[in-house]
């Protein structure tokens, strides 16, 4: 088995899928906490549909690059849903239910409307389950991902303290005189810019769990905000390895084994948190 | 000087006023109550006063150089923060964020300032300890040593005992009492008028008719006494 794997390990695309694969699992870990503890879990749901039609919308008008249409539009997405949720007219929620189902459906209409390959329900699976997109990647893009990879990280590093003042007690950020709106803001734009990074690697219907499972899982062990985010990346990088691993090995969807070890995974976290909640 | 002025002061949601009108004014060292039926606009005044929202009319001045970031604030606790997963020490320190402007990280002079803002709400031994395995006396303690940090000179706390038993609801009289001995100018949202009456310098009662004078004065006013005699009648 070993010897099978090495064998793969030698060809660029298989290294290339692994690099980005990890960055990946890095980003989405970092900003989970705060999505799950913000109970922002759906705008990442939401979002993940709007990219799904905005890829639509860029293979459509036949765009060389995908990423460079499907960032700025899933961004703005970001941008307006904070805003929309802010007005009230529509409650967050709702907004984000409409924006996400109204993509899905305007994508795969438009998919089929002015289809550009003879097998639809092959593009559009591949884009919702990211079944083999991953491994097609240039190497242009792979680079693309580690720059994206490196400022999600530094911005993160750097917020560290906001996000969390933010995150645990909005008045009392507001009050100590943090622009709060514009932290929501940028929280928003990471999580549109994670959220393309990984369709890549899960697709559009599967990023949620890879963003809320690793925090979750962390969650039910450590008791401090450090710990779990620092467990959460860790947990993260681990599971989205084993799992590109399993389905290298194992010829299964890659996205789809990467959320089942990340369940696995949250199965045994909750395990070991009743266990040490008892001794 | 006054450290806190109200002139004229319009507030409320959405363009409808709960409250109009309201002129008052906090010298430093005081101790006021703000006390007032459920509903009658004593948060909203609060979050008027640290601009988190703005005021339909009139004005707020913060006097004796205090910048309206340098107000600690004590708020009802929300319900996020009961599942949250953070140490004590975490939610101190960023009681500091106010002082650190666009720094990403606290300094060493920021971290000691959390530590003995610990000490003197002994809390210190629970800086390790999950914030949400405290009891409710502990966690409000440690959202006191939050708004400490914050703040030298104004305190503003929301119904800081709303929920303790009795033991802890003294414990944290005696400790709020304590910072107003140092010092520390105390404004107070109170459900427990025997309370204010007995400890505070100053009362402010908001609501249809409202008042504001010293505690000698409000047991005078009509408006003090018909408050006293409602409160007596419910119980």
């Amino acid at each position: 088995m070993l010897q099978q794997l090495l064998t793969y390990l030698e060809y660029p695309f298989v290294r290339y899928a692994l690099i980005v694969g990890t960055l990946i699992a890095l980003c989405s870990s970092l900003f989970g906490v705060t999505l799950v503890l913000k109970r922002f879990s759906f705008i990442g749901d939401g979002l993940s549909h709007v990219a799904f039609g905005a890829i639509a919308v860029a293979s459509v008008l036949r765009l060389s690059s995908d990423m460079l249409f499907v960032l700025p539009a899933t961004v703005l997405c970001a941008v307006l849903l904070l805003r929309v949720g802010q007005n009230a007219k529509i409650k967050g929620d709702a907004a984000i239910a409409m924006m996400s189902v109204g993509a899905l459906a305007i994508g795969y209409l438009l998919m089929n409307l002015f289809s550009t390959s003879a097998n639809i329900s092959g593009d559009v699976c591949s884009t919702l389950f990211g079944s083999t997109s991953i491994l097609t990647l240039s190497k242009a893009e792979v680079w693309l991902c580690v720059a994206l990879s490196i400022l999600v990280v530094a911005v993160y590093l750097l917020f560290y303290n906001k996000i969390f003042a933010v995150t645990f007690d909005e008045s009392f950020a507001r009050a100590s005189g943090l622009s709060v709106n514009a932290c929501n803001l940028l929280i928003a734009v990471i999580i549109a810019v994670i959220i393309v990074l990984a369709m890549n690697l899960v697709g559009s219907l599967l990023i949620s769990a890879l963003v809320i499972f690793p925090a979750l899982s962390a969650m039910r062990v450590f008791r401090s905000f450090q710990a779990v985010t620092v467990c959460s990346a860790i947990v993260s990088v681990c599971a989205t390895l084993t799992g590109m691993l399993i389905s290298i090995l194992a010829e299964t969807p890659v996205g789809s084994t990467i959320v089942a070890v990340d369940i696995a995974v949250f199965a045994l976290f909750s395990l070991a948190g009743k266990i040490l909640k008892r001794a | 000087m006054a450290i806190l002025q109200c002139d004229n002061l319009s507030f409320g949601y959405e363009g409808r006023a709960l409250i109009r009108d309201l002129s008052f004014s906090v010298q430093a060292g005081d101790y006021l109550c703000v006390v007032g039926q459920n509903g009658s606009g004593k948060t909203t005044l609060m979050r008027t006063i640290l601009g988190l929202q703005s005021p339909l009319s009139g004005r707020v001045i913060l006097g004796d150089g205090l910048r309206q970031n340098e107000i600690g604030y004590l708020p009802q606790q929300t319900l996020i923060q009961r599942d949250f997963p953070a140490s004590v020490e975490e939610i101190v320190r960023s009681g500091c964020q106010g002082r650190l402007g666009l720094r990403p990280f606290y300094s060493a002079a920021e971290k000691q300032r959390a530590r003995e803002a610990m000490e003197k709400l002994s809390v210190s031994e629970l800086a390790r300890r999950c914030y949400r395995e405290l009891s409710g006396g502990q966690q409000q303690r440690v959202l006191l040593a939050r708004a400490l940090c914050a703040t030298e000179k104004l305190l503003l706390l929301d119904e800081p005992v709303a929920g303790l038993d009795p033991m802890a609801t003294d414990e944290m009289y005696r400790l709020i009492e304590g910072l107003n001995q140092e010092g520390i100018t105390l404004i107070m949202i109170s459900h427990d008028l025997h309370y204010a009456l007995g400890h505070a310098s100053h009362i402010l009662q908001i609501g249809r008719d409202w008042f504001f004078g010293s505690k000698a004065d409000y047991l005078r006013s009509p408006t003090g006494r018909n408050f006293l005699r409602a409160g007596r009648g419910e119980r």
